[in-house]
Formats: C-alpha cells, structure tokens, sequence
C-alpha cells in the first residue's frame, strides 16, 4: 500500500457525531413513548412528518449549496431538530404548521447561517417560536389526555388510531370537534388562576397529576430518564441541565408562597409540567447554540432557568423553554467571552 | 504515600503497549549501510568533519558541533564516508536534510575503546562537556541539547529532579524495557544527574501500567548515595500514578508529582525542576562512566504490519527498512508507517528514512487497527475536545478562530499554550483534524510576528538612511548658501561699508541657511500627503530614480503576460547593449575590470536569448 | 406656564425633545472628552500594516508614502509584498470591503533576498546607494556583499548594477520553515453561504 502523510494522532475514538447524534434520537423514547400513551398517536404523526419535511428541507438545502447531500444527511442532526420539533409541537399539529416549522428550523434557522455547528440558534426553538407567534390558536391547542377523554365520550372518534392519526395530521379527516377533545395544559391553568389555592386548583382540574400535570408528569420523567442515560453515556456534562432545574425549583420554591392563589405552583409542579425535563437534557445541551465552557454552561442553564419560571410566573405565554432558550442563546457569546477557563500555565 | 495530582482532561486511548513487552531488548544488528542526519536535535545543524571515502571508526566524532545550541555526532560502526548529501530524513514534513552515509565494514572496530571512569571524582564542568562531547541530545521528544538544560550553574535552586518513566503514548514502550532491563545503568546516569543538578529530592515517575518495574527501580536506586552526590539531604523516590494520556508531557508531570504549573512562557527551571527522559539518563551513563558517545538507541518496533513487534537496540542512522525487514514487516497491509507514537507520531513517507537520537517507536499498523479518519463533519462544539483538553484549552473555540485566520484570538486564548497531544483530535466526533488546525495557526503567528519584526526593522533603517539623506541634501544647501552669504560680505565690505554690518550680514546670512537647511528635515516625514512618482525623479536619490523606473515600466505593462515577455526582451536587448557599450569603453581605457564586463556581456547575451525563447513559447502557446 | 404647556401638548413634547436632546448632548460631550481615546494617526497605522520592503511596486517612494496616500483615500490593493494578508489588515483598519491584489503592481510572491555573486562585482557602489535600508556593505573598487537579514528583498539593486550580478533567491527553506497547512476542509464548487467558501479564496461576491 502507498504510505499516506497524516498529521497526528493517528488514533481516534469510534465515537461519531453521527451516532452522538442518534443516541440523543433515542434518549427521546422514554419521554415520547409517555407522551403517546397520555396523548394518543399525535406525538407519533408530529415526529413522523416532522422528520419527513426534515430531511426534505435538509436535503434540498445541502443541494442548493453543491455539496454532498448523503455525507449531510448522515450527520442525522436534522433527524434530532425534527423529534426535539415534533415533541414540542400539539398532538395532531396539522402538516402545514409542521411544514412551516420545520422550514424555519433547517432552512433559516440552520442552514441560511451556515449549517450544522454555525446556527447560533437552536433550530428546534427557532422552527416552535415562529409558530408559536404566528399560529396562536393551533399551537395552544393541545390533545387533552387521554383518560379525560374517555370520561367525556366514548364514540370512539376521541380516540383516533395511529392510521385515522395520520389522516387529522393531514386534515384528511376532521379534528373531532367535541369539546373535551383539547384541553388546557395545567400550566394554562395555573397562569389564568388568580382566585384559587393550589391545592383548590388540583382537585377542580382533573389535568393535573400527583406532582406535574396528569401525563405530563410521566412524559418529564421519561425524558428525565432518557437525559440521564446521555449524561451516562458522556454525551454531555451535568452542568446545564443541573443548573437549570435547580434554578427553576429554588425560584419556584421562593415564589411558592405556601401554594396561595397567587403562587407560581410548588417546584415540583414546575419541574414535571410543561417542557421543563425536555427543555433541560434535550434542548439546552444542544451543544451547537450554548455556552462552551463548563462554567459557561452553569451560568448559561441557570439563565434559561430563570427565565423560565419568570415567563411561567409574570410573562404572556403558559410555558416558555423556547423562549428562554433563544434568549439564552443570544447571550452565549457574551457568556464565552466571561468564562474562558484558565489554561494551564496561567495564573 | 506521597501525594499526587491530577492534571485537567486526558484520555485514555487503548494501550496495544502488551505485543511488544514479550521479547528483551535485541540488538538490531550493523545494517550495511548508516544514515547520519547533521541535525537530529534542536538548535543548530553540526558540522561534518569528515570527507567522502574518509574511513571512521565506531565513536569517532564524523560532525561537531556549531555555537552554543547544538551537539556533535559520532560513527555508530566503523566503515567509510561514502556520501555527504541531502537524503530524506525523519520529520513530518518528508524533506531532505543533509546527512552523512557510512557503509559499514561489518567489523565494528572501536575508535577509542570504552574504558570506565569514576564519575564521583569529576567536577560538575567536566561532566557538562562529557555530556556535550558525547553528543547527548533529549531522547523523549524533541531533542533538546542535554547539556544546555544540566548546565543550572552554582548555586542553583534546583529542588527537584524529575524522570519521566511515564511513556504514556499507546504502543511505545522503549522506556518500559530500558527501565525493566537497563535499571542499573538508569540509577547511575540518575546519580551522575543527581551531582550535575544537586536536587533535593529526584521523582522517578511511572504510570501504573508498568508496575512490574518498580521493584527493579527502587533496589537500583538503593544502590547510591545520592545525599554524598549531592551534598543535600536528596531522597530519591519511585512515583507510581493512574495510567492516563498525557501525563507524560513535561508540564503535566510536573503537575502530576508536585501540584505546580510551569508558567506559560517559561521553563521548569524557575520552578526550581528539571525534567528528564530516562532514555537520556542511560546515555548520559554510557558516557561518563563508559566513554561511550550517543550511538544507539531503544526503539520499538510495532503495529499488526509486523509479525514479531519488540524493541530493538538500534545504531543511529539504521534505516527504517532494515529494522521493519527484521521484525517481519508486511508492506501490503500497511498504508501509515508512523514514526513515535500514534498520539503525536509523525507519518514517513520512505521507508529508507534513518533512526534518529529522537525515535522511540516505529509503528506499522493495519487500516484496521489505525483506520484512515473519514472526513470531518461539521464541529457541533460538543466540547468532548475541552474535556479532554490538558491544557484547559478551549480547542472548538481555538478551532473556530483557526478556520477564520483570526490570529489575536487565537492568541487571546492562549493558543500557545497548546502541547499538540492530540487529546482533542482522538475525542473528537466529527474527525477533525484540529492538531493540524493548531500547527498551522501557530506557524503562522510565527511567520507574522518574525514579519512584523522584520518590517519594523525595515523601517528603522529606511527612515535613518532618508534622515542621512536629508542631512547631507541640507548640509550641501547650507553651504552653498553660506559661500553666497561670504560672497556677498566680501562685495560689501570691498564697497567700503561698514565692516561691522557686513559681519551683522554674514551672520544672519548663515543663521538663514541653517533654518532652511533644517526645515527639510522637519517637514520631510508629512511634507505631502500623495506624492506622485514623478515628484520622486526631481530629488537626487537613486531609490527615488529606481522606483520612478518602475512605475513607469508599470504603466507601460498590462495584465497581458506577452507584453511583460516583451519588456523583458527589451530590458535585456538594453543592457546587453549598455554592457557592450561598457566593455568597448572599458577595453579603450585599459580597465582592470575588462574581464567583469566581458562576463556581464556573455551573461546579458545569454539572459536576452531566454526571454527571447520565453516570449517565442508564449506566442507559440498562444497559437496553439 | 406650567399650565401652558400642559394645554398645549405640542409645546410638551417640543420641549421635552429639547430636554433630552440636551441632555444626551451633554452626555456625549462629556464622554467624548473624558473617553477620548488617543490613537495612533491613521498614517501611522496604515504603516505599520505596511510590510516596508520600500520597494516601490505601490508607485510611491516607500511604504510611508504610500501609507499617506491610502490615508487620502488611494485604493488599498497595491502592495504586492504584503500581499492578501495585508489588504485583509488594510479592510479590517480602514473598514473597506477586501479587494483582490491589482497584478498591475505585480503578484504577491515567496521572499526573496538579493544575493551578490562577489566574484563578479567590480564594486560600483551603484546597488549600495539604490537600497531603501543599507543592507549593502562595500566601498569603491571593493567587492559589495548584501547583510541577508537586513534585505527587504524589494530587488531595486537589480536594475542598477552595470554586470548584472544580483540575483534575487528566496528565503531559505527546509524543515525548520516548514509548517503544517491549515487542512482543506469538503470543497465546494459554488458556495453561497459565507461559511461555504474555501478560507482564503477570493469572491467575486465577497
């Protein structure tokens, strides 16, 4: 054989992005498998169609640039943004809605800064602000769980099967339009109540669960659970997540105000409501958009933490990752420029 | 139990360490042929001493050494000088370097047989040349003069002498074998240091995975007294710490066995440490006690390409292709022959490429067991390459800043601090190559700050020759106006004026010369802000009258290549015949420099005969 | 008046605009007195980006000239030894978009220095007064020698010497210059996103 000229090392770890990347893919199964069992086939249709226009948009963005489309594909980033995106979007989301978002997270989010590692902005959130702002009705509609459902009706319409599924994603078939079929999410409640105890609120709504929301408590530990087995696996280090959770639940905790009809909810409401578990492990540790550096992370977590609980508590919008996310984001340059670690050698 | 760090990051890459520790060491044997490169460590090339067809013997000095920063080199076997020329030789870059070849005479005769010496009795000088005259240069990494980094002076504040037994690089394990059979002579070089440095306490630093050689240390060690050496109460001690890549690197076991970081920028030294490869203690034992100059060294020769890996007792100078035909070496199965280790090795192009004072390991590996990196992805700035970082470099950052040329930011975080271990390179998930990355930026900062040097001495020394220019110019102009101003004064005074004012005259006169002859000076540096060429023709100064040549030439060229031939067709038909010209004048007045001007004249003949062909070929290209 | 103005909500927001525009006014005065930042003259740093080989290529007596031009507003693309390198500080300092090297002031090229064959110079003194920066030692009638670490390489001693005896040789290479090239990352044929573009490659959009 030819001898070849490489520079050192000549050693390297099997390690890849692309299975980094499929790893995160598949620490989402617990939290997703929650959510299908609580919502129905919903979550299933969004990640399915989700990932459909992903590859799509990123395969024809990659082409547009002249390069190599299947060495792009393979790096199954898009194929993360699509299920961190189908997670997040309401069950049965329509396929236009998903179609915009997805637009927005590979093609303007991604791809028009310059791919993969350039987006300053996690595209997942950049792809859910966008149709959060402009599809307010559609994107706060969401599934109620399924066990209230079958107290209201039992036509069986309610309950639609993974192929009648698809046909509502398409608006193939229409959205039952009975009543209970949508519900507000317990952190809807808990923002519009402003004459109840905590405790009062619990036992009117049935959405809320022993600690979270009713499903919504399972689908936070199952991504609780999925994060962890990446923080086993070193995917990423403990320190945004950590950071973030312990934020929320210090705020939460200092604002409880004994569960009073202005509380802002006890932390454990706030850490198994909403997106709080999917937010921790899966979208600030996007490692692309957040701080770099260890300390970066802690301070970069517990500003998304904060924000948060303060959007939840005092802001406009029940549940606010995305939007601490993003604003995070700008701030991580400003984050890295404070907490260059010291290097050896220096004092 | 003493207490050890840890230092930040490292990796702990497969070892492969087992396939070459089954066997002894063994000696390679006298190839026919040696290939003495003139320079193996740092600082200056040596200088041969010998010629072709001279015959040396085995230690005889073939090339000394040249200013402070450099080390001689010796015959590793007897034979002749049958070559001084550039070969490939050992380095990334696959250049050719000046090296001297012997073919051996398979007979191996001593030019100075090795006697012993007691070195107790040597003062500390005598030592340092010894180590100097033996041609003992650093045999762990880079190949610094050993004697350069013993000579502490005295008083020294030399606390601590270190070894480094670490070898913590996958495959290599030289000093695994020299410190397993070898650890007698290891404590007397450590002893002849220990004199050398007087050290309070000597660290003798060993990775874990080579525990079985402990014992072996410490009973060699038992063997000295390294407190009568060195007049202090010296402890000498065999430090065992976790396995882990790269606690070898200097700074890092300095971190790992004392807690301390060598400040960047400077040397252990002012630490009150020196540091040194145990490879380097052998030799240095071989030649005081022994008289035996830096002729061989322990290599490893290892990688699934070769069917019996082992370390080698290896001349100097052996080829690669001697040593790989030796230990079973199967060319169609290897694509990567790397010299040193698989972390911070160095591929080799040919396979003729000597062993040098600085070679621990050759390594043949199959693309199986090394596989070729696929191309990089996308840097999704994981930061697996901060965790693993020993320097607590931030490297995607450094990465970043690199791909963008950005060179202050790279040095804002501390790319200079960058030991090039290649930790980063082996975490990263996307394959990139940011060793490479880190080298480049960092010969590029060299480049430009030895640029900027540059530029900033050019100026110095143009705006010195302008001031000198300036000075003359206004000197010439004050004392023409000064021989006007005596003229006048002189008129005056023959008129029949008053003596007086005429004097009063001169006098304001001269004043008035100076003050304009100085304001040149002043005004030069600012006198206009766009000068155009053709001002500069109206000053006396060849460098103007050169540069306005050019922008002429400039304007009469165009971006069309044929017209540039043309010029030079021309330029070369002028001066051929400026030089005729020259040569007729020269042979009419009997000049001594006839023959000069005869040469210059072949020389423009010859010189117009290729621009002439060049600006045929172009035409002729252009046809085509 | 209070009253005045308080009927008048013209007058109001009038005034109140005055208010401010006093005192962001203030502000900024006192700021610009107090921050003030005391730079080098432009000259002087369009100077020092220079790489004062005074050569000439430019078509200005020396590097300083040039510099002054530039500062009047001369393009920024006629320094060959500088090179991209240099037109990249240029843009950066002057805030100008990069422009290509004009190849009518030559191409950027390796370094060079001149290089005296002694046996046949016959010590004319010519090249010692055309250097820019002394680096020509020698007298009348006695053999001339360039000081190589002194040499600019702007090869004006070249033309004057009447036997053509200078030559102009690069810089020596070997393997203490030699460096690792920054890799070439996935080529792409026709970028359109900035990040696309091979690094140091010029663009007719850029």
């Amino acid at each position: 054989m030819p001898l070849v000229q490489i520079t050192s090392p000549h050693a390297h770890t099997s390690q890849s992005t692309s299975s980094v990347m499929l790893l995160v893919a598949l620490a989402t199964l617990p939290g997703v498998a929650a959510l299908t069992i609580g919502f129905g086939w919903g979550t299933i249709t969004n990640i399915v169609l989700s990932i459909i226009f992903a590859l799509a948009l990123e395969a024809g963005a990659v082409s547009l640039r002249k390069q190599p489309i299947g060495f792009y594909l393979r790096d199954n980033s898009a194929l993360v943004t699509a299920i961190l995106l189908g997670i997040a979007l309401p069950p049965y989301a329509s396929w236009w809605i998903i179609l915009t978002g997805m637009f927005f997270a590979i093609i303007i989010a991604k791809h028009l800064y310059g791919g993969l590692g350039y987006n300053p902005f996690n595209p997942a959130m950049v792809g859910y602000v966008v149709l959060l702002i402009s599809f307010p009705i559609e994107m706060t509609r969401w599934a109620a769980p399924l066990e209230l459902v079958s107290e209201l009706d039992t036509s069986g319409v309610s309950k639609p099967t993974l192929i009648e599924s698809f046909g509502i994603a398409l608006r193939l078939i229409e959205l039952p339009a009975i009543d209970g079929f949508t519900m507000a999410t317990p952190l809807d409640l808990l923002r519009q109540n402003d004459a109840l105890m905590i405790s009062d609120l619990k036992q009117t709504y049935p959405q809320f669960g022993a600690q979270g929301g009713l499903v919504w408590e399972w689908a936070n530990l199952g991504f609780l659970i999925g994060g962890l087995f990446l923080l086993y696996r070193k995917i990423y280090t403990w320190h945004g997540p950590v950071s973030m959770l312990v934020t929320l639940s210090l705020l939460a905790a200092i604002f409880y105000d004994g569960g009073s009809s202005n509380s802002g909810g006890s932390p454990m409401l706030h850490l198994f409501s909403g997106a709080t578990m999917l937010g921790a492990w899966f979208i600030l540790t996007d490692p692309v958009s957040s701080a770099v550096s260890n300390k970066g992370r802690i301070i970069f977590g517990a500003g998304i933490g904060a924000l948060i609980f303060i959007i939840r508590q005092w802001g406009n919008y029940p549940d606010s990752v995305a939007f601490a996310v993003l604003l995070m984001n700008f701030a991580a340059p400003l984050i890295d420029h404070y907490t260059q670690p010291k290097t050896y050698g220096h004092s | 139990m003493r207490k050890i760090w840890d230092i930040h990051g490292g990796i702990h890459p497969p070892e492969n360490k087992a396939q070459s520790l089954d066997h002894s060491i063994e000696f390679a044997g006298i190839p026919a042929q040696l290939i003495l490169p003139v320079s193996q460590h740092i600082g200056a090339a040596a200088s041969p001493i010998v010629q072709i067809g001279d015959t040396v013997l085995k230690g005889q000095c073939i090339a000394e050494a040249v200013g402070p920063v450099s080390v001689p080199i010796h015959a590793p076997s007897s034979g002749t000088i049958t070559a001084i020329e550039d070969r490939p030789i050992a380095h990334p870059s696959g250049l050719d370097d000046l090296c001297i070849v012997i073919d051996t005479d398979g007979r191996d005769t001593w030019h100075q047989p090795p006697s012993s010496r007691d070195f107790t009795q040597l003062d500390k000088a005598t030592l340092v040349e010894l180590i100097h005259n033996h041609g003992i240069a650093g045999m762990g990494g880079a190949g610094f003069p050993t004697s350069i980094k013993l000579n502490v002076g005295e008083p020294n504040n030399i606390k601590t002498l270190i070894l480094n037994g670490t070898e913590c690089e996958p495959y290599i394990t030289s000093d695994h074998v020299l410190m397993r059979e070898y650890s007698r002579k290891l404590a007397q070089g450590i002893a002849i240091l220990a004199k050398l440095v007087q050290p309070e306490e000597i660290l003798l630093g060993v990775e874990d995975n080579k525990i079985d050689v402990v014992a072996g240390l410490q009973n060699a060690l038992k063997q000295h007294d390294f407190s009568a050496l060195t007049g202090k109460a010296t402890s000498a001690e065999v430090i065992t710490f976790p396995t882990k890549y790269p606690s070898g690197g200097e700074k890092q076991l300095i971190e790992i066995l004392t807690g301390k970081q060598v400040p960047t920028g400077s040397l252990p030294a002012s630490l009150g440490i020196v540091c040194q490869n145990l490879g380097t203690a052998v030799a240095i034992s071989d030649a005081v006690i022994d008289d035996r100059p830096l002729i061989s060294r322990i290599t490893t020769v290892t990688g699934q390409a070769v069917t019996k890996p082992r370390n080698f007792e290896v001349l100097l100078g052996t080829p690669v292709e001697y040593l790989l035909a030796r230990s079973g070496y199967n060319a169609s199965i290897n694509n990567r022959l790397v010299m040193g280790g698989p972390m911070m090795g160095f591929t080799l192009l040919d396979i003729t490429m000597p062993v040098v004072k600085t070679t621990n390991c050759i390594l043949a590996p199959t693309e199986a067991e090394l596989p070729t990196p696929p191309p990089a992805q996308a840097c999704i700035r994981c930061g697996l390459c901060a965790e693993a970082c020993p320097a607590s470099l931030l490297p995607q950052q450094l990465f970043w800043f690199a791909q963008g040329k950005e060179l202050e930011k790279l040095e804002q975080h501390n790319i200079a601090d960058c030991i090039e271990c290649g930790a980063c390179s082996y975490v990263c998930p996307s394959n990139i190559p940011l060793v490479q990355y880190y080298r480049a930026s960092k010969a590029e900062i060299r480049q430009r700050d030895a640029d900027m040097q540059q530029a900033e001495h050019a100026k110095l020394r143009f705006d010195a020759r302008q001031e000198r220019l300036d000075r003359l110019e206004a000197e010439k102009i004050a004392a023409r106006q000064a021989r006007q101003a005596k003229a006048a004064a002189n008129k005056a005074a023959q008129a029949g004026q008053d003596p007086k004012a005429a004097t009063v005259a001169a006098a304001l006169a001269r004043v008035g010369a100076k003050k304009s002859a100085l304001e040149p000076t002043h005004k030069a540096p600012a006198s206009d802000p766009a000068p155009d060429a053709t001002l500069a023709t109206d000053v006396d100064d060849p460098v103007q009258r050169a540069i306005a040549r050019r922008a002429t030439q400039q304007q009469a060229d165009t971006a069309n290549p044929a017209a540039a031939l043309q010029r030079a067709v021309e330029s070369a038909e002028a001066r051929l015949k400026k030089a005729r010209l020259r040569l007729t004048n020269a042979e009419a007045e009997q000049d001594n420099n006839v023959d000069a001007f005869k040469l210059a004249v072949d020389k423009c003949q010859s010189k117009l005969n290729q621009a002439r062909a060049a600006l045929d070929a172009h035409h002729a290209a252009k046809n085509l | 008046m209070f009253e005045l103005i308080l009927t008048n909500p013209f007058l109001a927001a009038v005034l109140a605009l005055l208010a401010l525009g006093l005192v962001f006014g203030a502000v900024l005065g006192f700021g610009a007195i107090t921050f003030k930042v005391e730079g080098d003259p432009i000259v002087d740093q369009i100077n020092a980006i220079l790489p004062q080989t005074q050569c000439g290529q430019c078509g200005y007596p020396g590097c300083k000239p040039y510099a002054e031009a530039i500062a009047s507003g001369d393009l920024i693309n006629k320094c060959p030894p500088g090179g991209e390198a240099g037109i990249h500080a240029l843009a950066d300092l002057l805030d100008v978009e990069v422009i290509a090297l004009d190849d009518e002031h030559g191409m950027e090229d390796i370094r060079k220095v001149a290089f005296i064959r002694e046996d046949e110079c016959i010590g004319c003194t010519k090249c010692i007064q055309a250097c820019p920066v002394d680096a020509i030692l020698g007298a009348a009638k006695l053999m001339h020698t360039v000081i190589v670490s002194e040499c600019t390489g702007c090869d004006l001693c070249v033309e004057p010497c009447p036997v053509d005896c200078i030559d102009m040789l690069p810089v020596a290479t070997g393997k203490n210059a030699w460096s690792w090239d920054l890799p070439n990352p996935t080529v792409n044929p026709s970028p359109i996103i900035a990040s696309d573009r091979e690094p140091g490659r010029k663009d007719a959009a850029a």
